[in-house]
């Protein structure tokens, strides 16, 4: 069974090689960013892969974390968007710098 | 199986450092240390290194890219994206000599390492004597504890240089843009629903840190993205630079720690325990540290003070 | 291989192939936000199937309840990255 799952966190990984091209191509810096996201993602399910295949629950406390962070460079991301990067792209007007 | 996974991984932690070293576009480059960050966090788990792991997903997949898209974004404002240039050959040369003599030390220590287990058993034969079930709290907070107070006095000192950059006019003030969001809008929700999660993982975290994989700086640098998530969300500003109330914050623990330290010193050995009461300092150390790195990297991320108001 | 081992082992296939379908979204999809919606949606859904196949091999409700929460984190922060980088990625972008 732990090697079905360390098989299965190969599959994630090699499917995280994509994200590293596009984050190299981009054209533009969402799809940079988005790239940052995907592998954020493929690594909370690495975490849990791993935690499983060893069966110890403290792996679960790093998918945890990552999952709890993984919109943090995002969020500052999309705020680069806005006057002095301190607004919200979704207000209509951005503030005075 | 896992060695395959452990190759494939090596490889793609290479080409992230690669991609980020070697790319012309600084924003393609903070995304992929952001990566890296991640990749090395599944490095440390894959060793088996939890509580280095845990770190090290806080901290570089967390809050270093809110801090390196900061400074892109100021180096963007300030128009030094445009007339970047390769630097000369001389300063090319100088940084490949010291990124090779540091491989070159770092080789160097790891093949000098002792045997297969090195310090394990010794720890694992006087763990008891702390009542703590983590190996690494027992070396961080026991018998290496004068390691971890100089590195949360040197966080704190990192603060107070941080904060001596703020221009005359605005001394004392607050870090950071005023930061708004759309009312309700997707930011706003984001920033009200996260913290208090984020602020369970945290406690969760500095509890668990005695006897599993956790602890005071894994626990702080979370609560730490919750003080900035807030931040960056708008639902409240950041305080004062001057605030007494969050001075005294920022040095409670490294000032906790010192007097528990001197408190031994006393007694006959600094920074000793005494005999069967040890597991309860080192969770009063261990919490009061919490808070403090938790400020105080939340404000280093915010920066030197940069309005009144 | 018995049946529980079996389902376990079809939700991780079925995991590892929403991944990779995020990832190809991510490569082949012409724009940046096909792109996104490709992305957030499938690598989620890959993450759930890889959480339940975890939780019935553990077959622990503290642990069940700790993936169930670790995907319910996951999917806050796609579905708040996806709307916002949406956002973001409207305003043309100068040259560097």
């Amino acid at each position: 069974m732990a090697d079905l799952f360390m098989l299965a966190a190969l599959g994630v990984l090699i499917s995280m090689a994509g994200a590293l091209w596009r984050a190299w191509r981009g054209p533009g810096r969402a799809d940079r960013m988005m790239s940052a996201q995907l592998i954020g993602a493929g690594g909370v399910g690495l975490a849990v892969l791993i935690a499983a295949a060893r069966e110890e629950p403290a792996i679960l406390d790093v998918a945890l974390v990552l999952a709890l962070l993984a919109a943090f460079a995002a969020l500052a991301f999309v705020k680069t968007v806005t006057v002095q990067g301190a607004g919200d792209p979704e207000s209509e007007e951005d503030p005075a710098p | 199986m896992s060695l395959a996974f452990d190759l494939a991984l090596c490889a793609f932690i290479l080409g992230a450092a690669a991609l980020a070293v070697a790319g012309r576009n600084l924003f393609g480059s903070v995304v992929f240390y952001i990566v890296y960050g991640v990749l090395i966090a599944l490095a440390w788990l894959s060793l088996g290194a939890v509580d280095v792991a845990l770190a090290e997903a806080a901290i570089g997949a967390g809050v270093t890219g809110v801090l390196l898209i900061g400074a892109w974004q100021g180096m963007k404002e300030a128009g030094a994206l445009e007339d970047s240039q390769a630097p000369p050959w001389p300063v090319r040369l100088w940084a490949a000599l010291g990124a090779a003599l540091t491989g070159g030390l770092v080789i160097t220590a790891i093949i000098a390492l002792p045997g297969q287990d090195g310090l394990t058993r010794t720890v694992a034969d006087e763990q008891g004597a702390l009542a703590l079930g983590n190996p690494v709290t027992a070396v961080l907070l026991g018998f290496r504890a004068y390691d971890t107070l100089l590195e949360t006095l040197v966080l704190s000192a990192a603060l107070a240089a941080v904060w001596s950059l703020s221009p005359e006019r605005v001394w004392g003030g607050i870090p950071g843009p005023k930061h708004v969001s759309r009312p309700d809008g997707v930011m706003a929700s984001f920033g009200r629903l996260l913290p208090p999660l984020g602020l369970l993982v945290g406690v969760y975290l500095v509890w668990a840190g005695a006897d599993q994989p956790g602890g005071a700086f894994q626990a702080g640098t979370v609560l730490a993205a919750v003080w900035i998530l807030i931040v960056l969300s708008g639902l409240r500003d950041e305080p004062r630079v001057s605030s007494l109330p969050l001075r005294a914050v920022i040095i409670a623990g490294p000032a906790v720690f010192l007097g528990a330290g001197l408190a031994g010193a006393l007694a006959g050995q600094a920074l000793g325990y005494p005999p069967g009461y040890a597991r309860t300092a080192i969770l009063i150390i261990e919490y009061a540290l919490t808070v403090s790195i938790a400020a105080t990297l939340a404000l280093l991320i915010a920066g030197p003070a940069r309005r009144l108001s | 291989m018995s049946p529980g081992e079996l389902l376990i082992t079809a939700l991780l296939a079925l995991g590892v192939f929403f991944y990779a379908a995020g990832t190809v979204g991510l490569i082949r999809f012409p724009d940046t936000h096909s792109r996104l919606h490709a992305l957030t949606k499938a690598d989620n859904l890959g993450l759930g199937f890889i959480v339940l196949a975890a939780g019935l091999h553990w077959g622990d409700a503290w642990i069940a309840g700790k993936l169930a929460l670790i995907w319910l984190l996951a999917l806050f922060a796609a579905g708040m990255a996806a709307q916002l980088v949406a956002r973001a990625a409207l305003k043309p972008e100068p040259r560097e």
